[in-house]
């Protein structure tokens, strides 16, 4: 931009700044946790990790791609069965066997996308859970990964995992608690770089024009917006993602099946949860969510049937009185945001210099 | 010198055709009005020049190049922009946004490259004071101008306006027309559906009528206003 301009383009707020520090703490925190905390809790935290970077995808892809994908579990599943099949069969190491995951739903999507992307709003959701149902019972039938009742990971695989062993030596720990850390260093590690990695797509151009395509996909077209192929990036990206954190829940879990692995229920619904519940089409909104999952869980999982109408209860009432989510309660009263987007336009140079000559 | 020519372009919905056999030309810096009554298929024509549909039959070429089967995004990168006829802003973009898409996109150009363009362009329209305002919580009015502002900051060779002045009082139309006059005079080719006509024929040197999806009549306005088919369509409505 010229010098002489008296505008200028900006989009940190205070707010957000200190925040970013924070979070730079907090992850840099969180990296120490495993010395911290016991077992369970790091496997608590495991769970809102992975269940957050399956939130943000799919919140990338339904509020802000406004693709309502209910088949988010295909890429989970895929995923997790191409790690235990590489580990199984191919004898790949889990640690670059999640990767083998990721590239697995990636592969998955291209054909998924190319048959929902066809279809418009609710077909669209009952088009990807029909392709995930099929990608099931298929998996299903898969053998030598134990077919329709599933397998364990193999011992030896879980004693040469890469860093296994280091980390058994310094947190003096037994192999099994070492497979925690483990899995929770690389949820942590999906974590940094979804949220990350979102946050960056969204401050660019790419980012904006998905905005809008999300916002009036006619109008966007009509300004030169690739929206079909930006439908593409977003549905090929989010399956990565989510790929590649089926394959990490699995690696922790170290026992699979085709029933959990696309599973409905884990894998959209709570997702679906807790996007809708934190507020869609933000960063912070997932976040908020997955901690009130959570803690519902903690407080009411022993309910059983219950404790499902509870979740879909409240999630009808945040819908009701709260259509925008927490976050978006929160953000409409404060005007609060921590991941700021908004390109806001200033008057810069010559008036700014005036506030200075007059403070001064 | 011809910019936007139309061969005989035909759609239908089903059994209803809403264009039909609809040929014309539009030459480069020329203002073209379209009237016709409500589903004379104003707008349809619209969105198969922008792309936005797909022609059943006949042929679109636009600078000497056949944009038939382009699609919506390519043919506003070509130079073709466009305003709805209710606005279509992206709602929670702010008015700044909202111009930053259609300039980066439509231009392809970066972000930082196009800011002073838009603030250029928002101070013409006089959204300015709105810049940082969320689309979605707009007026009518600042709607329009907005539709306005987006279509202009695709720099358009040729810019279609659907009925961008109805629902608007006087003296909010007066000032509008203004704006469309000096774009026009700026050099940008423009086609006007609008059935405001005071409006529209203070800007257009030529009409084009349009009823049951087919051209009856076109020429300079005041002949067109004039003959008796035009005049029996428009029976009972103030000319």
């Amino acid at each position: 931009m010229s010098q002489s301009s008296k505008y200028s383009v900006e989009t940190k707020t205070r707010t957000s700044s200190i925040f970013g520090i924070c979070l730079i703490l907090l992850v840099i925190l969180a990296v120490f946790v495993p010395a911290l905390v016991s077992r369970s809790v790091l496997q608590d935290l495991f769970f809102i990790l992975t269940m957050l970077v399956l939130a943000q995808f799919w919140n990338l892809l339904a509020g802000y791609g406004g693709l309502v994908s209910v088949g988010q579990q295909a890429f989970v599943g895929i995923g997790s069965y191409i790690f235990f099949g590489a580990i199984i069969l191919w004898g790949v190491n889990p640690v670059p066997a999640v990767l083998l995951g990721g590239l697995a739903a990636l592969a998955l999507a291209v054909p998924i996308a190319f048959f929902a992307f066809r279809l418009q709003g609710a077909y669209f959701a009952i088009g990807t859970w029909v392709c995930a149902e099929v990608t099931r019972l298929i998996v299903a039938q898969w053998k030598q990964v134990g077919g329709g009742t599933g397998t364990s990971m193999p011992r030896d695989a879980r004693k040469e995992m890469w860093g296994s062993e280091w980390i058994a030596q310094v947190f003096d720990v037994r192999a099994s608690a070492a497979l925690d850390i483990l899995a929770y260093w690389l949820a942590l590690v999906l974590v940094v770089l979804t949220i990350g990695g979102i946050y960056w797509l969204l401050r660019t151009k790419r980012g904006l024009g998905l905005a809008a395509v999300r916002d009036n996909l006619e109008a966007a077209e009509s300004v030169g917006v690739g929206a079909t192929r930006m439908k593409w990036v977003v549905f090929l990206v989010s399956a990565f993602g989510t790929g590649l954190t089926g394959a990490i829940i699995y690696l922790q879990k170290a026992r699979i099946s085709p029933d959990a692995a696309f599973s409905l229920v884990d894998w959209t619904a709570f997702v679906l949860f807790i996007v809708v519940i934190g507020g869609i089409g933000t960063i912070e909104g997932p976040i908020i969510g997955v901690l009130v999952l959570f803690t519902l869980q903690s407080l009411f999982a022993d309910y059983g049937t219950w404790y499902l109408i509870l979740l879909g209860a409240s999630g009808i009432f945040v819908m009701l009185f709260a259509p925008r989510g927490i976050w978006g309660m929160i953000t409409d009263k404060t005007g609060l945001q921590l991941f700021p987007i908004r390109r806001r336009l200033t008057i810069s140079n010559k008036n700014n210099e005036k506030k200075g000559n007059e403070n001064g | 010198m011809k910019l936007l020519s139309l061969k005989n372009v035909s759609k239908n919905f089903g059994a209803l055709k809403v264009t039909d056999d609809v040929s014309f030309t539009l030459n480069e810096g020329e203002a073209l009005g379209i009237i016709g009554p409500n589903g004379a298929g104003k707008s349809t024509l619209f969105n198969l020049i922008t792309g936005s549909l797909n022609v059943a039959a006949g042929t679109i070429e636009y600078d000497g190049v056949d944009i038939t089967r382009s699609s919506a995004a390519a043919r506003c990168l070509s130079g073709i922009g466009r305003s709805f006829q209710i606005p279509q802003p992206f709602e929670k973009l702010t008015v700044f946004e909202n111009l930053v898409v259609a300039a980066s996109f439509g231009r392809n150009l970066n972000e930082a490259e196009v800011t002073d363009d838009c603030v250029e362009i928002l101070e013409k329209t006089e959204l300015i004071g709105k810049a940082n305002a969320i689309a979605g919580s707009l007026s009518l009015l600042e709607r329009k101008r907005l539709e306005l502002a987006r279509a202009m900051s695709t720099q358009p060779k040729l810019l279609l306006l659907d009925e961008i002045a109805g629902g608007l009082t006087d003296g909010e139309c007066l000032a509008l027309v203004d704006t469309i006059r000096a774009i026009h005079k700026d050099g940008v080719s423009i086609i006007w559906i609008e059935h405001v006509l005071h409006a529209l024929n203070s800007v257009v040197e030529r009409l084009l009528v349009l009823d049951f999806g087919r051209v009856i009549e076109q020429g300079e306005p005041q002949n067109v206003m004039n003959s008796p088919e035009v005049k029996k369509i428009y029976l009972g409505i103030d000319i």
